[in-house]
């Protein structure tokens, strides 16, 4: 009998930490790992690794920004891909609804990005699949914004905002 | 020795203070995460309102059930009725119904108050078409082209407000 309710006890403990924490990656804050070298050299650095093997980054994801959907040119961020809805990719905005990009993979003129819309390019243009290829994406997309790198332990620290200002045309 | 005394049934107290404060706090956010996960996981009450779901959907407003399963796994489908954050304005969910999902051929007329011309494009990969059952008022596909599957949010399967109307939601009209 006092076993079983002390049984009882810790799995109700265990049960509630894994409410809370759940609750918490999912509506606050999460930490995702990065693959692929589209972000390189921000994420992913080709000197990352370990005993000769290559170790994926951990970041920091943070959800506030999804109360709002405010975000600013230069903020890097997780959505979910246009073609794929379970595919989560981390690239950076470069610009937002009104402003004007140069794509000269889809037009050959410079197209106005959409209202609600945004365009997302990786830090590493050579290997980035991103909406030079598939056009702007609904702000909708996003899942939250990457704050911090949390691991390998040499490359903890926060992300700058960087603005590409080579991309941007001007007017 | 007596410090000592005093000390542990300082400690005592406090104990028993913290265990009876924290209990109370620990019931809230056991409640607040649980609904947190059965209203993002499972199923949630939504109020729909507005004219582009007319006639399924009453102009003043009704309180629909929506299940979050079939959109996480990616098995909606043509002829559902769907939660969607709206393309043009993230912070807006609007309720829309899929007309067609990737890779379908769809029909539409494209100014149904001025011409009955239809037009046809093909639903790309990833995307779904979604129209208002009303189609003379109504900001979709038809406007701002097909939509990524990532926007839906859930599917509306029951209405339960107002009772008269009170049942199954979804199906397409004949």
């Amino acid at each position: 009998m006092g076993s079983g309710s002390q049984l009882w006890n810790i799995t109700r403990k265990y049960m509630t930490a894994g409410l809370i924490a759940f609750t918490v990656q999912d509506r606050y804050i999460a930490v995702a790992q990065v693959q692929g070298s589209s972000m390189s050299p921000t994420l992913n650095p080709r000197e990352n690794s370990f005993i000769g093997r290559p170790t994926n980054d951990r970041v920091l994801v943070e959800k506030w920004c999804l109360e709002k959907y405010k975000f600013s040119v230069g903020d890097m961020v997780v959505y979910s891909s246009p073609e794929n809805h379970k595919v989560r990719h981390i690239k950076r905005i470069t610009a937002l609804p009104g402003d004007w990009v140069g794509a000269p993979t889809l037009s050959d003129t410079v197209i106005q990005i959409p209202e609600g819309h945004c365009w997302v390019e990786g830090d590493n243009s050579a290997s980035s699949m991103d909406s030079r290829y598939f056009g702007p994406i609904p702000l909708g997309l996003i899942r939250g914004r990457v704050t911090h790198v949390v691991w390998p332990l040499q490359r903890v620290g926060a992300i700058e905002r960087k603005v590409p200002r080579s991309k941007h045309v001007p007017l | 020795m007596a410090v000592r005394d005093f000390g542990r049934f300082l400690w005592q107290n406090f104990r028993e203070f913290s265990r009876d404060a924290i209990d109370p706090v620990m019931h809230v956010a056991r409640f607040f995460c649980f609904l947190h996960i059965t209203s993002t996981r499972l199923v949630t009450p939504v109020r729909s309102e507005g004219p582009s779901m007319l006639p399924t959907i009453n102009l003043t407003g009704d309180y629909v059930l929506a299940e979050k399963i079939s959109a996480r796994l990616g098995t909606v489908r043509p002829g559902d009725i769907v939660l969607i954050r709206s393309p043009q304005n993230p912070r807006n969910i609007v309720t829309k119904r899929v007309t067609a999902v990737e890779g379908q051929r769809v029909n539409f007329v494209a100014k149904p108050k001025e011409s009955d011309l239809c037009e046809t494009t093909v639903v790309p990969k990833g995307h779904v078409w979604i129209e208002g059952d009303n189609i003379y008022n109504s900001a979709d596909s038809r406007k701002f082209g097909p939509v990524p599957y990532g926007l839906i949010q859930g599917r509306v399967f029951w209405r339960i407000w107002p009772p008269n109307a009170f049942g199954p939601l979804g199906q397409r009209p004949e």
